[in-house]
């Protein structure tokens, strides 16, 4: 049962969905373009004319295209894990209707995730046309990019939303943001490669789940992918969102049943 | 259980926060097709009842049963046969109000035409067919606490729960909603609700507790609650504020079963009001109003607690 009661939630996303739709489909398609057309191919042009040796010889569009893949994947879970989640239970209560249904509060939070699933999957599979427009896919391998980066989104998206259910101030994801997604997005090969930052840090930057992410996506995209290499970084992601998912079930549990 | 007609059945029954105690071992037993109701101030641990009785809190203490089954461990077959109006709206107010009955119906696992139907039905019930296709956000409190009655009647529950159903209505509001649930109370549903209204508790309720500091005071028909603990008259008095310490004590004297002096009145509990009023006269005391009425549950909650139930 615990399945269709997820279904359930999934599918009040889903109407929800319908009113704001169309701004998140224009921001879908304006955040890739605007991204490699400035990065990719305005700065790209600059950074190949030094070389690309340390970019494994592709262009910088190349490397940075899938790079942001996997960082626009963190960012949508983000947005959906935080603001929309944390409404839910502190301004409509619309969890607190839910939970006086045969819902339980795990439910909510599966249907949510499912949610989130699908709207990296569609976000996600628009940044890959983008990318396939700017010419920035050099192997067919970047279809299996698709469930990488939405991979890499739940590997955010779980714990994002695990932490959201105990949050009391929606100042909290102003810092998350700020100490968090945005370093990370910075320094975690989206930009350039990791081997680039200092010795001392760079062990930080290969804990954090967008490298495994970054690093997954952009050897599908360039078709260098190892069979080993690749179930490490989805091992890691895959990891890190089922101990999301045991978390978030305690903490939604916990909010939500007094 | 041995007895299908009863729906809810608890035994010491309690609820703890930490140290802080909000149920304290309550006994209680509704059963088919009752209005039940729990009178108390606010912070009497009803709520926290109500929750329990929603399975959304599970007890510290004691045994519940609902439905026959273990709030604890069937939950959700439980929620699945009870309908919830909470105290605070949880409408979700960025949808229309055909879209928050969908919603819910589909929580209920309820097929989209059956949805409809219902859906037709219900907005009919509660007055709200014109705005079926409104958004929730702009509508008065009185349409959306009509809104959150249709919605958790959407399932056709067994037993519906209505937590302070009236709380923060004006009067008009008030009494369209107390319609609507007499409505159901003539229907068979069976109702359980909170309130800290007397008025709400005696017109509504077949059969209530008061409750007082988490622990049931009495339960009884409010019938029954008032001969037991009231007289069938009260003669209220008010005097200017300087008399008024001095006509209580030579109202004390006063041949009635009882006397409460309040801050603003002093109460004269007796069988004959009339003839009190003729002896509080008798001694020479002209109140500034007087005032002969029937004992209400407000007077058995003073009696129970000391304490008047608005406050």
């Amino acid at each position: 049962m615990a399945q269709s009661y997820a279904t359930r939630q999934f599918r009040f996303w889903l109407t929800n969905y319908r009113r704001t739709w169309q701004g998140s489909i224009y921001s879908g398609v304006l955040n890739p373009v605007l991204y490699l057309g400035a990065m990719g191919l305005g700065l790209g042009t600059l950074v190949d004319q030094h070389g690309t040796a340390s970019l494994g010889g592709v262009s910088y569009l190349a490397f940075l295209a899938p790079g942001l893949l996997a960082a626009a994947a963190m960012q949508t879970a983000m947005g959906e894990s935080t603001y929309p989640v944390y409404g839910s239970v502190k301004w409509l209560k619309t969890y607190q209707a839910a939970i006086a249904s045969p819902l339980r509060p795990a439910d909510l939070f599966h249907g949510h995730l499912l949610w989130t699933t699908l709207r990296l999957t569609m976000n996600s599979a628009v940044f890959l046309a983008v990318m396939a427009l700017f010419g920035a896919i050099r192997s067919p391998w970047a279809a299996v990019a698709l469930p990488a980066a939405v991979l890499t989104g739940l590997a955010f998206g779980a714990p994002i939303e695990a932490y959201a259910m105990t949050v009391t101030k929606d100042t909290s994801f102003a810092m998350l943001f700020r100490f968090g997604i945005i370093p990370l997005f910075l320094f975690s090969g989206t930009f350039f490669p990791v081997t680039q930052l200092p010795a001392v840090v760079r062990p930080l930057a290969y804990i954090t789940p967008l490298w495994h992410g970054v690093a997954l996506c952009r050897s599908l995209s360039l078709g260098t992918a190892q069979p080993g290499g690749s179930a490490l970084h989805a091992g890691y992601l895959i990891a890190v969102t089922v101990l999301g998912v045991v978390i978030g079930n305690r903490t939604y549990r916990r909010r939500l049943y007094a | 259980m041995a007895d299908p007609d009863v729906l809810i059945h608890a035994r010491g029954l309690s609820k703890k926060f930490g140290e802080f105690t909000a149920v304290d071992g309550i006994d209680f037993d509704l059963s088919r097709g009752e209005v039940f109701g729990f009178l108390g101030p606010n912070g009497a641990g009803k709520s926290s009842t109500m929750r329990m009785i929603g399975c959304v809190s599970p007890p510290t203490e004691g045994e519940l049963t609902i439905l026959g089954m273990d709030p604890v461990t069937q939950g959700p077959a439980i929620r699945a046969r009870l309908g919830v109006v909470p105290q605070e709206d949880t409408l979700d107010v960025e949808l229309t109000v055909r879209e928050n009955l969908l919603i819910y119906g589909r929580y209920f696992g309820l097929r989209r035409d059956v949805i409809r139907e219902r859906t037709a039905q219900l907005l009919e019930f509660v007055q709200l067919t014109e705005r079926a296709g409104d958004q929730v956000e702009p509508l008065s409190g009185g349409m959306k606490r009509r809104l959150t009655i249709a919605r958790s009647l959407i399932s056709e529950p067994e037993i519906l729960l209505l937590d302070e159903p009236t709380t923060g209505l004006d009067p008009q509001a008030r009494h369209v909603v107390w319609d609507r649930l007499y409505r159901l109370k003539q229907q068979g549903t069976t109702l359980v609700l909170t309130t800290h209204y007397m008025d709400e508790a005696e017109q509504l309720c077949d059969r209530l507790v008061v409750m007082d500091g988490g622990k049931i005071a009495a339960q009884g028909s409010p019938r029954q609650l008032i001969d037991t603990y009231s007289t069938p008259e009260v003669l209220e008095l008010r005097f200017s504020l300087a008399e008024q310490e001095q006509a209580a004590e030579k109202l004390a004297e006063i041949q009635a079963e009882r006397l409460e002096v309040l801050a603003d009145r002093i109460l004269i509990y007796t069988t004959d009001g009339d003839s009190a009023l003729d002896a509080v006269r008798a001694r020479g005391l002209e109140p500034a109003t007087s005032l002969v009425r029937r004992s209400t549950l407000e007077d058995v909650f003073l009696r129970l607690t000391g304490r008047r139930l608005e406050d």
